[in-house]
Formats: structure tokens, sequence, C-alpha cells
């Protein structure tokens, strides 16, 4: 276990490091200490390494992440694990806005509650929530998951294209071209592993499927006023 | 486009390290805003029918006692004056008007950066760390105060551009964000004798909640109003005589972060400013939700 | 019976192609989308010249007497700034908005004359980046195809806030475009309208920008320099807000600049000319003595080698080059000229990216199409005019007595409008007025 105090290191170094590590290292587990609401910590990571940090990071924590899995004894501030592109980065406090923007790939979790923007512009990943998540969630989101076990807030989904959303609490509003799906047995399915992989509790057959009516997906006049 | 920080004490022992904790808390913010920086702070309450006034003036050697020698020789009374950088706190047993008309009158050169019975404005362009030095801001001890660090998008970097704004007695205002209809706001304002001096929105913004609460709203009701006839984004700290209240705009996009112990109620754009608290660790931390106000105060 | 023609009277506020509008408007219900920059007359570096050598101010020789042309981008911060062998660059367009050939013919192009290219809104293909030995890599609000792994193989690293063709607005392409591969690299299903964010999801305002530079730095470990693109609007506050977040370079983007696909309205009624815009981003680089410290290069509309001249002369390190490119590589060109009727067009006014149709193969993803542009053709073409705009510069440059190109300056210039030298700051020939200045 390599223990790193970020009173003592800056983020750059700390970073640096990480990136330097050889495929075949044995510096495996990483404990951050005094985080302090630092940014960027444990940005660009490409190993199948283990970060756990104790205490509430800043900005982008986990940005961009390759194979590492990422944990965050705390909250997290604005676009935790934004690009995900594999691996892990879990929270077990509450995340700030665009958490997981444009994730591609891997899986997200946050425990407690996302304020604003939850998967903006998703591309691929799979996100958790065991709270709520609040307005314009799922924003444009392209490909992916989005799981909420508690409410969503106004204009879930605005514009998305084909991630799918599962809601278990109240929805606010959906956005434009959002709408509420029907629940098959495959979804059910898919859901079930997802919470799963979240290590969350919760029965799938108390969610709500929401995706794409698909309507904006070529121009015509007579939707102009969903724009 | 900048960073705020807001700070409002719940026990005496705290308002001991009022100062110097929200010290911490703006330099945190430094790279948000390198520009300039400022605070407003509550404390030391004057008696009734006397007022406080924070003065400016650009000249380090300028004349303080003098001024508040005349102002008490016109008086007949005893005028206190307290010189901190290129501000001075006045306090004189008269109504504001009073005092105005005589400033005016008198000694148009110094600006009036605050009014009230609490509180204390001090902001000048420079880094946060600089400002906090050339004002002795860490002495200072009171019951609450907010703080703002500026990185400057529109408009001047100057002292009379640096947050906060005063809007009124025992009011002031900070901004992060970027409002998008100011200019016809200001000309609207000004024709119903709301003093606004500079082309910067936020004291547009000041200048409307002054102009609300003039008219006979509440806080809130200013508040609630704002969203309405503002455009653009915002989130707005206002300090008041008894403590602060916290807006952010429906869209959100500039953050915000509340933080609670029992001693303190912490507000800041990044959570590490709070962090530079003691008993940060074990806070409860949550965002404020876009469109919806939130209000501490001791009454 | 015939109507006498000079009987006819045009109205100026309703023109032909007003009214044209106007019914195309009450059939479809939408507005117009289209390629290309704006078309209408504008303020340009044409409005400008440059004062040749004279008793005064001796020129130099051609061929033995050097004129240089070489330039370092991003030297503020990065470990491995931008050197460049030319002041020429070329712009940001996205592999979906072209097609593979004419992105590995830049590519080529740009390596042959030691310069850099740009990847646009769809992400880095492996073509490009093999075949451009400088390669910046452009992220955009959309983030379509973003990844550490191409931040990491670019050399370096361009945010666009936005460009000059759509200030304020979002990527655009539509169904037809959005083929297969297109699609697979934007994550997007085949054959739709893409719709775009005008933000970035995960940060708004330059106070936020400052950190998510910094995140980017620290993914390449602040090894490659941060461009930060802006359209030409509020160009002042702009360039100082982009060097208080830490960007190394500045690009602005005139009103001139170009699209595959955006509303005819945005193009041509939304930001200021690239004139006025270089004048500006030059005075609030100034003002904060980061004048040759960040780096400014301009684009919208630059043409030739007398553009780039006057440009330089104004205060830039470099332009680029987007439609110019694309003209270069054969957009225009009068040849399969059926195949524009097709689209509506003709030769020497085809806007018509936004189809897909490119009678030369330059903006489709058809691949019978793209024939037209075989990648070695293509690059030879514009490495010729990359060349061919050198030549001229250093021309120019020289009969100005300038060793280098970086050495010319406002000085040098002399304007022939009164817009141009309100604009450019720069007398009227034959004056000394520069309008706005001592009260005139």
């Amino acid at each position: 276990m390599i223990e790193i105090d970020l009173d003592q290191t800056t983020i750059r170094d700390l970073n640096q490091r990480l990136h330097r590590l050889p495929a075949d290292t044995n510096e495996r587990a990483w404990h951050i200490f005094n985080p302090k609401g630092r940014h960027a910590i444990a940005v660009g990571l490409d190993l199948p390494i283990t970060i756990a940090i104790d205490g509430h990071v800043g900005f982008y924590c986990g940005g961009m992440n390759k194979q590492a899995e990422i944990l965050i004894n705390g909250h997290a501030g604005p676009g935790v694990a934004e690009n995900l592109m594999s691996g892990t980065v879990r929270v077990r406090g509450n995340a700030s806005q665009s958490a997981g923007a444009s994730a591609r790939g891997g899986l997200l979790v946050v425990e407690g509650d996302t304020s604003s923007r939850c998967g903006i512009s998703m591309k691929g990943a799979d996100i958790v929530v065991g709270g709520s998540v609040g307005h314009m969630s799922a924003f444009m989101a392209q490909r992916g998951n989005l799981v909420v076990c508690g409410d969503a807030g106004r204009s879930l989904g605005d514009s998305i294209y084909e991630a799918r959303l599962f809601v278990r609490g109240r929805v606010d509003s959906l956005g434009a071209d959002c709408i509420q799906k029907e629940m098959r047995a495959e979804h059910l399915e898919a859901l079930a592993k997802l919470l799963d992989r979240a290590g969350i509790r919760a029965n799938p057959r108390d969610f709500k499927r929401y995706g794409s009516a698909r309507k904006l997906y070529n121009f015509n006049v007579d939707h102009a006023a969903a724009y | 486009m900048c960073g705020i920080v807001g700070l409002y004490t719940k026990n005496p022992a705290f308002e001991q390290r009022l100062g110097d904790y929200l010290s911490s808390m703006l330099i945190e913010m430094t790279e948000r805003g390198p520009d300039s920086a400022g605070i407003a702070v509550y404390r030391n309450p004057v008696p009734k029918g006397a007022t406080k006034l924070t003065l400016h003036h650009a000249d380090p050697n300028y004349p303080w006692p003098q001024l508040a020698h005349d102002l008490q020789e016109e008086l007949g009374d005893k005028v206190g004056i307290e010189v901190r950088g290129s501000h001075a706190v006045m306090v004189a047993h008269e109504e504001y008007p009073v005092i105005s008309a005589w400033l005016h009158h008198h000694h148009p050169e110094v600006a009036v950066v605050s009014v009230g019975d609490k509180i204390e404005i001090y902001k000048e362009m420079g880094l946060p760390a600089d400002v906090v030095n050339r004002f002795h801001l860490r002495d200072l001890k009171g019951t609450h105060a907010l703080g703002h660090t500026r990185m400057a998008t529109e408009s001047a970097v100057t002292t009379e551009h640096s947050h906060p704004f005063s809007t009124g007695l025992d009011l002031c205002l900070v901004h992060n964000g970027s409002l998008s209809n100011h200019n016809r706001l200001r000309e609207w304002l000004k024709k119903r004798d709301i003093e606004i001096r500079t082309d910067n929105d936020t004291e547009v913004a000041a200048g409307y909640l002054t102009w609300q609460l003039r008219e006979g709203a509440s806080l809130e009701e200013a508040l609630e109003a704002a969203l309405k006839d503002l455009d653009g984004f915002y989130t707005f700290a206002v300090g008041t005589k008894d403590g602060f209240a916290v807006l952010r705009d429906p869209i959100a996009c500039k953050h915000a972060v509340l933080a609670e112990t029992d001693d303190w109620v912490a507000m800041a754009t990044e959570y590490r400013s709070i962090a530079t608290l003691p008993g940060a660790d074990k806070a409860v931390i949550w965002e404020p939700v876009p469109a919806q106000i939130y209000s501490w105060s001791r009454a | 019976m015939t109507v006498d023609p000079s009987s006819l009277r045009p109205s100026h506020s309703f023109p032909p192609q007003v009214i044209q509008e106007i019914h195309r408007a009450a059939d479809q219900g939408v507005y117009e989308i289209r390629g290309f920059g704006a078309k209408r007359k504008l303020p340009t570096f044409d409005d400008l010249v440059l004062l040749g050598a004279s008793i005064s101010r001796y020129p130099l020789e051609g061929y033995r007497e050097r004129c240089d042309t070489n330039v370092v981008l991003g030297t503020r911060h990065a470990a491995k700034p931008i050197e460049l062998k030319i002041p020429i660059t070329v712009a940001g367009m996205s592999f979906g908005a072209l097609g593979a050939h004419a992105k590995e013919a830049i590519g080529r192009a740009c390596t042959a004359m030691g310069t850099s290219s740009t990847t646009g809104d769809g992400g880095m293909t492996p073509e490009e980046r093999l075949s451009s030995k400088t390669l910046i890599y452009q992220v955009l609000p959309s983030r379509y195809g973003l990844n550490p792994d191409d931040l990491r193989r670019a050399d370096a690293i361009e945010v666009v806030v936005g460009q000059g063709a759509k200030p304020g607005g979002g990527g655009m392409l539509l169904g037809q475009k959005i083929t297969e591969r297109v699609a697979g690299m934007r994550d997007l299903p085949v054959g739709i309208d893409q719709r775009s964010a005008s933000r970035h999801p995960d940060w708004t305002g330059p106070d936020d920008l400052t950190i998510k530079i910094q995140e980017l730095r620290e993914i390449t470990d602040w090894e490659k320099p941060i461009y930060v693109k802006v359209g030409a609007t509020r160009v002042t506050y702009d360039v100082a807000l982009a060097v208080k977040a830490g960007a190394d370079v500045i690009v602005v983007d005139g009103m001139q600049g170009g699209t595959a696909a955006t509303q005819d309205v945005f193009i041509e009624h939304a930001g200021i000319p690239t004139l006025p815009a270089v004048r500006l981003a030059v005075e609030a680089l100034k003002e904060l003595d980061m004048h040759r410290k960040v780096h400014l290069i301009v684009s919208g509309g630059i043409k030739s080698g007398a553009d780039v001249a006057k440009a330089l002369a104004m205060g830039a390190d470099a332009v680029a080059i987007g439609v110019a490119t694309l003209i270069a590589l054969g957009c225009n060109r009068p040849v399969y000229v059926e195949d524009y009727h097709k689209i509506g067009t003709e030769p020497g006014y085809c806007h018509h990216c936004h189809t897909g149709r490119c009678p030369v193969g330059v903006t489709t993803q058809d691949p019978e199409l793209e024939k037209r542009l075989p990648p070695e053709q293509g690059a030879r073409m514009l490495k010729n005019y990359l060349t061919t705009m050198t030549l001229e510069l250093q021309t120019l440059a020289r009969a100005c007595g300038k060793s280098h190109v970086l050495n010319l300056e406002p000085e040098d210039l002399a304007a022939l409008t009164v817009e141009a030298a309100a604009m450019a700051q720069v007398p009227l020939a034959g004056t000394n007025w520069i309008p706005g200045r001592n009260g005139y």
C-alpha cells in the first residue's frame, strides 16, 4: 500500500508518478490522504490499480480514467470521472454537477446524490446513483446506462439519443424527446446486473425506463416546438 | 468570473477568528480571481442613531483624521475614524442622508463603499493574499463576512469594479457569473434614482436589489423578483445585517457549495475554500439547488 | 409579349435572393443550413496595403537574402512547444465534415511544409495522426471521440469555445454524412441529424476553464501547449480571459470562418470580421504584456500570402486556413459540372458541404465521390498552395525590408477605406488619420 499525503505531495507529482508506473508494477494499491477539495486527482490513469482517497475531492477526480479502480471516501466536486473510459470510479458521498460527463465506458457509482447534469453527453459508460440526480441529467446522453435509485430533477434526458435511463423515484419532468418506455425482461435483467456491479441493493421492478422518442433524429417542421 | 466565499459564525468563540478564517478561504480562490478581491465584514454594531461608513481614497496619505475632525465640527458630536489601508471606517452620530450630503459637498473626492450599523467593506485590485495583508483582514472579528475574488469578464479591473457591492444599509452583494441583460437594467434603474457608477454587471444586480428593497420588498421577495428580471448566469451571495443569503440562477452552471457545523455555516464556489476551516472534514456539505433562496440570520 | 427589362426594378431590401429565401422558408418551415463561410461583402485584409521599400526603407534581395518564416508557438507552459517552418497552419475541420482522403491529404501536405493540421468535431483518425507530423487535437463541447490516448498522441490540445462561423453554436452534421464510420467515432446512430451542445458539458466560464486546462495538462503531464479557440465576438475580453485561464496559444476565428454545416443566419449575422478581431486580440495581449508570450493564431477568410503578411503585420504569430485549404483540394473546381448541377449549384458558387455530395470528393463520406480526391494528389495540390502563400508572404516581407516575417509591424500598413482604417487602427493611405484617435 503506497500512502500519499496531498499536503506533502503535489497533484502534479502524484499524477506523474501514477502515469509512469510500468505495466508490471507491484505498486498496485494506493491510499491518498488530505485531498481537501483539490482538483484533477488521479486523472488520466491507465493501469488496473486501485486508488482510495480519504476526504472530499475537487473537480474532475478520476477524469479520463482507464482500467483503474478509484474510490472516493467523501464527496466529489464537478466533473467526477468525466470522459471515463473504463475501470470504476466510486463516490461514497455526493457528487456535484456533470458527474460522468461524456463518459465512454466503465462504471461510475455515486452512493449519495448528484447535483445537475449527471451523465451529460454520456457515450457508453454505466452510471449508477444510489440517491437522486439534479436537473438536466442525461442531457444529450448518447449511449450507456444511467440508473437512479432516488428521484430525478427537471428535464431528464433532454435531447437524448440512445442512452437508457432507469429511475426508481419521482421524475420532476422529462426533457425534449425523452419518454417513458416499456420495461421488458431484457431491461430488468440488464438493470439487475448494473445494480449488482454497483453493489447497490434495489429491486429492478421498482424502476421505470426512459429513453428517446427519436422524433428529433431527422428534422421535421412539425416538431419545431421541441427545440 | 470569480470565487465567492461566505462565513457565518454560530458562537462567540468563532467570532474572534472570523477575519482569519475568511482570509484563508479567500486566498484559496486566488486562481479563480487574480484581478481584485474584497470582503464585507459585519462587526462592532454602532448605537442607535449612529451610522458607520466605509470610505475609500486611492491616496495612501489621505488625511482621514482631518476629514473626521471637520465632520465632528459640523455635527457637534464625536466622530470616530479607523484607517485600514486605502479605506477608513467612520462612525458618526447622525443619520446617513445628512452625512452623505456633507460628504458630497465637502469631500466629493472620497468614495462611500458601504453604509450601515455593522457592515464594513474592504476591496482593492491585486491578489487576494496582498489584499488580505494590506487591510490586515486577519485581525477582524465579527459575526459574519462575505468575500470575493475577481477575474474581470467584461468590465475594467479597478477598485470601483471590485465586489462586494453595497446596495443599501448593511446590505452587500457578491456574484460569480455573467449577466446578459444588465445594460438595459442599468438605464432603467438610473431613471429610478439608483446610483450606479460603473459598467459592471454585478453593480446592476446590487442596484436592482436596492431598488426592490426601497419599494418595500423583503430580501426574499427581492431575490424572487431577481430570478425573473435578471438574465444570465449567476450565483449570488447577499450579506445582511443579521446574516446572509445565497441564490443560483435556474440553469445553475456557476458552482456553489454550502457547509455547516455546530460552529459555522460556510459558502464557497469550490469546496477547497471550505476545506481550510476547522471541522470541515466533519461538516454537512450540500449544494444549493437552482432558483431557490437559502438564508441564515440571527433573528 | 415580352417585358422590357429596363422597366424591371429590383428592390434593395428584397432582392431576388431574399425573395427566394422567404419562399423557401414558407415551403420548408426551417432555417437554411449550408456550408462555407460568410458570403456577404465585409471589410477584409484586402482593404489594407503594405508599404514596400522606398528611399527611407530598403528591401531585401530575393532568394540570397534570407527571409525566414519559422515560428514557435506555445512556450508559456508546455515542455514541448510547437515548432513550425511556416506561419500558416490548417484549421480544425472534422472527419465527418471532411472525408478520410481529404484529412490524409491535409496531413501529408502539412508534414511536407513543416506545419500543423488540426482535428475537428469528430475526433482523431489514425490516418490523420499518421500523415500529419504536427497535429493539434480539439476538445469541443460535443466531446465526440475524445479520449486520453489521442490527447497524449497529439502535439497540442485546442479547447474550442467557439468558431467564427457560429460563435455560440454547437457542431452540426446532417444524417446523410453520418455513415457507419462517422457514427462509430461519434457514438451516434447511423443516418440521424446530429444535434450538438453549444456549451462544454463540464465547465462554463473562464474561472472553470482554468481548472479544465489544468486537468488536461495533468493528464498529459504538462508536455503539450494548450490552445483556446474563440469565434470573434467580444475579442478583447475573450483574449484577456483566455490568458488568465492559462492558455499558451489563442486562436481567434473571424466571422468569415467556414463551417461544413450550420444555419445561414449564424454564418452571415454573428461575429465580427477577422480584420478588427486581429487588432483587438493583439491589443488585449499587449495590455497584459503577453504579446509574443501567449501566441496568437488568426483565421477566417485567409486566402493568400498577402493576407498572411497583413495578419502578421498586425501582430498575429500565425494564421490558420480552413476554406482556402478545401479550395486548394478542389472545392469549387469546374470539373464534374453535372454533379454540381445535381445538388443545385455551379462551380464557383457551391456551398453545399452539408449535403455530403461534394462533387470533388472533399466534404463527403461517399467512397465513390472520395475517389475523385486521391490523397497523394490532394497533398500535392495543398502543398503547392501553401508554398505559393509562403512565397507571396516572403516577397512582401522582403519588399518591406524584413529578414523574418514576424518583423512585419502595423507601421508597414496603410488602409484604403475609412472602415479598414478604423478596424485595423492603421492610417488611411495618404493621411495621418486613424479614426477614433486623438478625438477624430
